[in-house]
């Protein structure tokens, strides 16, 4: 099974990336995903996770996600422990920042940087990094085809924000790749 | 609408409603119900829902307007939480004593004080006592299932009681997951609409929610819980023709998961059953014998299908998201007087755990199993799982 740990701020549209992702996989790749936000209340502002289960077989664990194979950073504010701690070896983390990537090493687990907002105030003309970082991660990891989250966001997002974000996730995967 | 969707358990609750196309929805918005409502009124103002959709002010205006609805015959539905459902209780005994199918969503959540909106099965198992039949599920399409069940179970002739589907707060109403729609036409070949025998009737005059006095009160009484044991029966057949019609079935009243030849079974309901099953398998794979009784059905309990499953265990927990303060907890004392009823005595203990939200890991559950398999129960009536003993003086 695959974890995935999103970290954002409440608006900045970290669940709706979860929930992006595990449709991607579950109704576009024949696996099975289960993605949730943290529970209880929801304020805008302040630091929320949202997480993405995804496994071959279908999940029937309803425990809390403690150690995670990816985590995915939408604003670069919340970089600290709760980012570094329950990280399994190996693990990727993502982050969506303009400063240089020497700033955020973990020992052991991989980091990518990408300027998430920039991408999105070019294509979008607003700061709404949550596509942009999933194929950040996507592109990571291989934890899913673009083709499946240009499915999922056809699946889930609101018409008239489908297109320019495609363009955003194909730039931002691209970019990402290059950089690799 | 058919095929897959990825949905949360809330959503998959309003799509087997809008299905299930109830003539009228009274309902009050409550964390974390609120996107049942929410989706159930989107589908009525898009008319992809042609139901009455009632915006009342409160959770007990909202079982009384239920109520109104059933006495007519409509087919009525409803959903709530925690608080929500301690508000409607008084409503609660009339649907149920006025043998009214309503069927209603609760989200499990916990009961102040202190408040919290977080997940525990408090609400529900507070009211095992009003006549409802109680589901449970443990996941986003079991829910979605049971909902069309629930429907099929409250409306047959031979039952005519409201039935009460929960989902674990959050666990299952927030999580989003595969669910498989079914086709209309076979929902409607499933739960068709037909008219209620104690429905009002001006051509056929009947007095409904009637005062009834020593001479006949305790008759009414009789055939309510002969109706409630007899809907065992029938939430065996609802499941099992469900399984034909959609292909999916849960055992009826319940789900014994490698209970054979199992030494120790922990029972259990709602979304945490599936973390057991992990546990289950993760054992299973290093040899040792361990089984999983999952209760689908709280009321009428299913006293002899829960002994005839545990019968041959050296020693059976319960794990269970509520506490009868001053006593155990409630489905605890439901499973002792099972095996006590069918004559057996294994050893029993009883864990209380994710109180107001509060998690149950792999790690907590395998500890059960640990102190199970051991023989060694001392210490584990009514043991709080995963508690802060430093912060209050335990």
């Amino acid at each position: 099974m695959t974890e995935i740990r999103w970290h954002g701020r409440g608006g900045l549209g970290a669940f709706t990336a979860a929930r992006l992702l595990g449709s991607a996989v579950s109704l576009h790749e024949g696996k099975y995903a289960l993605a949730f936000p943290s529970f209880g209340p929801e304020r805008r502002g302040a630091p929320v996770f949202a997480f993405t289960r995804i496994d071959g077989k279908p999940i029937t664990d309803r425990s809390e996600v403690t150690e995670c194979d990816c985590a995915v950073v939408l604003d670069d504010t919340l970089f600290g422990d709760p980012v570094k701690s329950g990280l399994k070896p190996g693990a990727t983390v993502v982050i969506n920042t303009t400063r240089p990537k020497e700033e955020f090493q973990i020992s052991g687990v991989q980091v990518v940087t990408v300027d998430a907002i920039g991408l999105a105030l070019e294509i979008l003309g607003r700061p709404i990094t949550n596509v942009p970082l999933l194929g950040a991660l996507a592109a990571a990891t291989g934890l899913t085809e673009v083709k499946s989250i240009e499915a999922a966001i056809d699946d889930q997002l609101a018409p008239k924000l489908r297109e320019k974000n495609k363009i955003l996730l194909n730039k931002t995967y691209q970019l990402v790749k290059e950089a690799l | 609408m058919s095929g897959k969707l990825f949905v949360s358990g809330d959503e998959a609750v309003a799509l087997a409603v809008r299905q299930a196309k109830p003539h009228v929805i009274a309902a009050y918005p409550i964390t974390p119900q609120t996107i049942v409502v929410e989706r159930l009124s989107d589908f009525v103002e898009d008319g992809s829902l042609n139901s009455q959709y009632l915006y009342v002010e409160s959770e007990h205006s909202a079982m009384c307007a239920c109520l109104g609805a059933s006495a007519m015959g409509a087919r009525a539905f409803t959903a709530t939480s925690s608080q929500g459902l301690l508000y409607m209780v008084e409503g609660l005994h009339y649907a149920s004593g006025s043998r009214f199918p309503i069927v209603m969503m609760n989200a499990n959540r916990s009961l102040a004080a202190p408040w919290s909106i977080y997940n525990d099965q408090r609400d529900s198992l507070s009211e095992l006592e009003s006549g409802w039949i109680q589901l449970y599920a443990e996941n986003a399409q079991e829910a979605y299932d049971t909902t069309l069940q629930a429907y099929r179970i409250a409306e047959d002739p031979a039952v005519m009681l409201p039935v009460m589907v929960n989902l674990d707060g959050f666990v299952l109403t927030h999580t989003y997951e595969l669910v498989q729609l079914a086709e209309q036409e076979t929902v409607d070949a499933y739960i068709p609409y037909r008219n209620f025998c104690n429905k009002l009737d001006l051509n056929n005059p009947k007095a409904t929610c009637i005062t009834a006095g020593p001479p006949y009160n305790m008759e009414f009484r009789y055939q309510q819980h002969k109706a409630a044991v007899d809907a065992a029966a029938k939430i065996v057949e609802a499941d099992k023709e469900f399984g034909k019609k959609f292909g999916r079935s849960y055992g009826g009243l319940v789900e014994a998961y490698k209970c054979e030849d199992a030494d120790a079974v922990l029972v259990t309901l709602g979304s945490v059953a599936g973390t057991v099953r992990c546990v289950v398998d993760a054992y299973r794979e290093a040899g040792k014998k361990i089984g999983l009784l999952k209760i689908r059905c709280m009321r009428p309990f299913p006293a002899k299908e829960a002994a005839a499953a545990l019968k041959g265990a050296k020693a059976v927990g319960v794990l269970e998201k509520d506490i009868s303060f001053g006593y155990e907890g409630v489905v605890y004392t439901n499973v002792n007087s099972s095996l006590k009823e069918q004559g057996l005595s294994v050893p029993t203990a009883n864990w209380v755990g994710g109180l107001g939200g509060r998690s149950i890991s792999k790690e907590d559950i395998q500890g059960i199993f640990d102190q199970l398999l051991s023989g060694r129960l001392e210490g584990t009536q009514t043991a709080f799982v995963n508690l802060r003993r430093d912060i209050c003086g335990a």
